[in-house]
């Protein structure tokens, strides 16, 4: 018998918890029934803070394991804190919910569990293979999901579609993945990157078409226009927590992920795909912004806006630099705390007859609940970027980033990245009259009807404690550490 | 590059061909032969004995389950077969990485059962 030596495990630690404590919770609530959610809920959010400790006290530089193909630095880091906080006020933001519509199951904790395991497979990822095996465990979690209300004819048409366009989109990524194993000979991100950058006459037209389709299926993830179109749906159709959780983690690993393809395998290939990510932000942003003003479904919006705001942060990536690589990941961090805000006020909103989802529900909602309007109204001026709270400096960062890049080029052969951002900035204007016309409606409408009055202190802790968040970004204490942990993080990726 | 692509010819061919001879195998009938439909010819086919039923008619969807829970175990199966074969050869790490699959299995199957979907009624 051949002695094949054990793995260095240690750079998974966090992954392998989660695995492990996912097994058992499952097993914990199906011999406790029903009963046991709100303890496996808690349980949940206690594995992921757990797991977030385990990977804020990995402070090294980059390190790899199982044969290459799983990579933590200091960029995996700072992305698998984002993901593991959001999931974790997902978990806490639900709670309250299922137990007011009585529909309790211990699934649902645990299946955001497995996603956001998947997450942090997706955003380690450092081969084709843990790649797609990392989006494949959140991609299934996550239809699941998506129709975990099974009997809502909605959510099961939003886990239907988007089971089948995610099915579609993991096709267009493997076809991709084989493609560039043909043409390279290699799925290792780190020895495509070398075999391409030696290269004597540019890639081949077979790893360019390669990498364009892996680039489409990950663009369906973030759901970046052109692959946008199960986004409204889904998240209009899936129970408000759920689209909650849709909203943040999982695009925030996805883009993580496509930010390690682009710049470790491809890096020297950047000329090809600037020119994609530069059309799916233009077009990102234009059509989260115009779509958007029509939307009268409060979920809808979000659904419009968070595609917008993934245009802002692929401005990051089109800029190519290491300042661009900053400015997406401070918009993520930035893009995070508002939409987990936003949701906590939809989420707290409750009449006699179900949730508040319309936009005209909102009517009179500062005479009748002035703290909550207050916290919304802070959360849409932050997202339409309305300086000085923090949604503005999400966008500085980008557009500056983008705008150096494009100065830089003493040849102006980048005249694209102006216009990128010059339209971004308009788009920008667009998109802040549907923010506002939310606070309008809020500030200015007569109140029709009441709201129940919400019980859950955690979403007033989590709603207080965001708005705050964005209001006072411009003090040093807040925006400081951000700000030099994100630069730590661009500089694992590009020095 | 071309001699790589030349070796891939004949599949290009046959697919050329399959897709031709499908469509001749559709589109000649319907010129040729003489259309008489009767309640007879429309029915369903059950092989030999009157038809119960409309084919149409949607089934339960316990057998999709069973379905579903035994591709997973006939798959694991498939796993197993090599593994065994060449466990000689992967040595502790092999064998350690199977059990761990097999564990996760487990659970999955434990899972299952409590939740009462191998049971018909």
């Amino acid at each position: 018998m051949t002695e094949t030596l054990l793995p260095d495990l240690a750079p998974a630690y966090g992954e392998i918890f989660m695995a492990i404590g996912a097994m058992a919770l499952l097993m914990f609530g199906v011999f406790r029934g029903n009963k046991s959610t709100e303890l496996v809920s808690l349980l949940t959010a206690a594995v992921m803070i757990v797991t977030l400790i385990i990977t804020v006290t990995w402070n090294d530089t980059a390190v790899y394991t199982f044969e290459n193909m799983f990579v933590v630095d200091r960029f995996t880091s700072f992305m698998k804190i984002l993901v593991l906080v959001a999931s974790a006020l997902a978990v806490f933001m639900s709670m309250q919910y299922f137990k007011d519509e009585k529909e309790e199951r211990f699934e649902y904790p645990i299946l955001v569990l497995l996603a956001t395991l998947g997450m942090m497979v997706m955003v380690s990822a450092n081969d084709l293979m843990s790649l797609y095996m990392g989006l494949e465990l959140q991609s299934l979690s996550l239809y699941v999901l998506a129709s975990i209300r099974r009997d809502s004819e909605l959510a099961t048409e939003a886990g239907l579609k988007y089971f089948v366009l995610g099915a579609l989109s993991s096709g267009i990524l493997l076809f991709g993945s084989s493609l560039i194993y043909g043409f390279v000979g290699s799925t290792n991100f780190t020895v495509i990157g070398q075999t391409l950058s030696q290269a004597s006459h540019g890639p081949d037209i077979g790893v360019i078409i390669g990498m364009v389709l892996v680039l489409a299926g990950l663009a369906f993830k973030i759901s970046a226009v052109p692959f946008h179109m199960w986004t409204p749906d889904v998240y209009q159709g899936a129970p408000t927590p759920v689209t909650a959780f849709f909203a943040v983690a999982p695009k925030v690993a996805a883009l993580a992920l496509l930010v390690r393809v682009l710049y470790v395998p491809f890096g020297e290939m950047s000329e090809s795909w600037t020119q994609v990510i530069v059309f799916m932000s233009l077009a990102s942003m234009v059509l989260g912004s115009v779509a958007a003003v029509v939307q009268t479904n409060i979920k809808r919006l979000m659904a419009y806006s968070s595609i917008g705001h993934i245009g802002f942060a692929l401005v990051g990536i089109a800029a190519g630099s290491q300042d661009g690589l900053r400015g997406l990941v401070i918009y993520m961090a930035i893009y995070l705390v508002m939409n987990v805000g936003t949701f906590a006020c939809i989420l707290a909103m409750r009449r006699k007859d179900g949730m508040v989802e319309d936009i005209s529900d909102l009517a009179g909602l500062a005479q009748t609940r002035p703290a909550m309007a207050a916290a919304l109204g802070i959360f849409m001026l932050s997202l339409a970027g309305i300086p000085p709270l923090a949604g503005f400096w999400g966008k500085w960062y980008v557009f500056k980033a983008v705008i150096a890049t494009a100065v830089a080029d003493p040849m102006a052969t980048n005249y694209g990245l102006i216009m990128l951002a010059v339209i971004g900035v308009m788009a920008s204007v667009v998109g802040a009259y549907y923010y506002l016309n939310i606070i309008k409606v809020m500030f200015f409408n007569e109140p029709e009807g009441e709201f129940i009055l919400q019980k859950s202190r955690k979403l007033k802790a989590i709603m207080g404690v965001s708005a705050a968040l964005m209001l006072l970004f411009l003090l040093p204490q807040i925006n400081a550490p951000v700000l030099e942990y994100a630069r730590m993080a661009a500089a694992a990726l590009i020095s | 590059m071309n001699e790589l692509l030349l070796e891939y010819l004949p599949i290009l061919i046959f697919f050329f061909i399959a897709i031709i001879l499908s469509c001749v195998f559709i589109v000649l009938p319907m010129m040729l032969v003489e259309q008489k439909p009767d309640t007879e010819k429309l029915s369903a086919y059950e092989c030999g004995f009157e038809a119960f039923d409309s084919a149409r008619k949607p089934f339960d969807v316990r057998f999709y389950l069973v379905a579903i829970l035994f591709i997973i175990f006939d798959l694991e199966v498939a796993f197993l077969f090599p593994w065994a074969i060449s466990l000689g050869e992967i040595g502790l790490f092999g064998f350690v990485s199977m059990m761990i699959f097999l564990g996760v299995l487990t659970i999955g199957f434990i899972y299952e059962w409590k939740k009462g979907a191998l049971e018909w009624e």
